[in-house]
């Protein structure tokens, strides 16, 4: 690990004065659970680091009769305890209890999960996030790609997006909020996770000079998620979809299907989407939902495995989100 | 950094530990060569890259060591502080061999910096079994025999400890299996594991002390 110039500030003013216009001066520290990777790996190598645990305002969960708040500092262990999130978000409680380590849930947060980087091994092994060669071509449809993505894998981006609860955020329509010394901004979940199209972007809308304050989640709809899984200890999924249902009777109003891990960005599923609109949910309709959101992919050489593991993630979590109430 | 020399250990014999000791001040010393001063605004309030004074309380008692920002609880307790019992696995978060108790919850001291470590109540290995009687989680790890070459277990028993400091009542290998799923054995001694962790649940509850 380089070494760095170290600050904890007390207030988010402070906090953002100490960040610098580019990437690659400060990270801001969370739970650490990334960030010290990547600087073990060399992989960043920043010249400050900035924790932001010891600021009030950016913890604590708030539930109002229409949302609930989510504070970027506040960890996976008590976003899966929190009894609101129990009552009416149980798709962020199943993503938060799918890190199926204490360890980390008890230090990872909320804003360090949408912010970590890629787990892609190109990209952890200092060949960048686009993974290129020194001729510029990618190594990853030619190379070792069974964990890469299998939609929105055109290029040049071929890593899977690692959050747990960005899929669930897309799909229930979450806001997150940025701030930087100039104010601040929100961002919709869809909008927060981008694929680069250059080696000089990121893959989330953050700037070097904000940091995710918190999260804003509507309440009121049905909502589940289903993660397929290599093993059931620490470990990322494979696959993932979250669902939000707004029901009308029986039926189902309109639906979002969002999945997970199988591309750069959490995936909305929109021919599912579509497909859902006015049908009642049984297992049929669930199984041609998750075809249609499939429909679409374009695996690698080594990952149409996980075309079907992403089906069955969409009909688990519909049969899932079905069932409940709200 | 420590400079301090070590402790003799025996007949002119350079100990492991002082010779990881002093890669240690090497690396330091190059870090502060190649880091200038970011070009964000010099804030208050910011310290290091060189050493700072690092205030811990650990297993109930003050220890005070000067260390770079960079280093990790893991490397202040094994490197500084002579505290060798969480071990160095990954590093990555990822094994829990370096498995600790902060403020009553179980975290990886790899993954978590000493400065930011300061104000935290830490329990170690340690301080497991003080006063000569060996900790409940411990005895049973030792009845059934839940180590093999033993490099994981202070893991183990830490995120043990925890689980059990946090819900005594324990009763399902399931449980177990949960609350242990951030450590690896690579011996594979899940099943002694399980069962000790189960053993230790109830005589705990017997005893009716968690320490007891």
């Amino acid at each position: 690990m380089h070494a760095f110039e170290y600050a904890s500030p007390a207030t988010l003013q402070d906090a953002l004065k100490l960040l610098g216009q580019q990437w690659g001066q400060a990270d801001v520290l969370a739970g650490g659970t990334d960030l010290l990777s990547l600087m073990k790996d060399g992989v960043h190598t920043p010249r400050r680091v900035v924790n932001i645990k010891g600021i009030k305002e950016l913890g604590g969960i708030q539930a109002s009769g229409t949302s609930v708040r989510i504070g970027a500092t506040v960890t996976l262990d008590e976003l899966a305890e929190s009894p609101v999130i129990r009552k009416s978000l149980p798709a962020l409680r199943t993503a938060a209890l799918g890190v199926t380590s204490p360890q980390i849930r008890n230090m990872g947060t909320v804003g360090g999960d949408l912010c970590q980087r890629p787990r892609c091994w190109y990209f952890r092994g200092g060949h960048g996030l686009l993974a290129r060669d020194k001729n510029g071509q990618s190594l990853v449809p030619n190379g070792e790609n069974k964990y890469h993505a299998i939609l929105g894998n055109r290029g040049p981006a071929y890593f899977v997006s690692p959050s747990s609860l960005g899929p669930a955020l897309v799909a229930l329509g979450a806001t997150i909020k940025l701030a930087s010394t100039m104010g601040t901004r929100e961002v919709e979940a869809a909008r927060f996770f981008v694929t680069p199209a250059s080696d000089t972007q990121r893959e989330t809308a953050l700037m070097p000079y904000e940091i995710l304050t918190e999260v804003v989640v509507p309440i009121g709809m049905r909502n589940a998620t289903y993660e397929v899984r290599q093993k059931q200890a620490l470990d990322w999924p494979l696959a993932a979809a979250a669902v939000a249902l707004k029901m009308k009777g029986t039926a189902v109003e309109s639906a979002r299907v969002v999945l997970g891990h199988v591309a750069p960005t959490p995936w909305p599923a929109t021919q599912a989407d579509q497909m859902l609109a006015g049908k009642t949910i049984t297992g049929d309709v669930a199984e041609q939902a998750a075809r249609a959101a499939l429909a679409d992919a374009t695996p690698l050489s080594q990952n149409a495995y996980k075309v079907q593991l992403a089906r069955v993630a969409v009909k688990r979590a519909l049969l899932e989100a079905a069932k409940g109430r709200a | 950094m420590k400079s301090k020399k070590d402790p003799p250990q025996g007949k002119g014999s350079v100990s492991r530990r002082g010779f990881i000791r002093g890669v240690g001040v090497s690396g330091g010393a190059l870090g502060l060569v190649s880091t200038s001063v970011p070009a964000a605004a010099q804030g208050a309030g910011a310290m290091g890259p060189g050493p700072v004074p690092v205030t811990l309380r650990i297993n109930g008692q003050t220890k005070n060591v000067t260390v770079e920002p960079r280093v990790t609880l893991l490397d202040a307790l094994r490197n500084h502080l002579d505290m060798t019992g969480a071990k160095r696995v990954c590093d990555r978060g990822t094994c829990g061999a370096c498995t600790v108790i902060m403020n009553g919850k179980v975290v990886y001291a790899c993954s978590v910096l000493a400065v930011d470590a300061q104000g935290k109540d830490i329990q170690t290995i340690e301080g497991l079994g003080q006063g000569g009687r060996t900790h409940p989680v411990a005895a049973a790890f030792v009845r059934h025999d839940a180590q093999q070459c033993g490099y994981c277990t202070p893991g183990f028993v830490m995120a043990a400890k925890g689980l059990l400091d946090r819900n005594p009542n324990v009763r399902t290998e399931a449980e177990v299996e949960q609350a242990l799923g951030g450590n690896l054995c690579r011996c594979g001694t899940y099943v002694g594991v399980r069962k000790a962790v189960l053993d230790a649940a109830r005589e705990m509850k017997t005893r009716g002390g968690r320490n007891a």
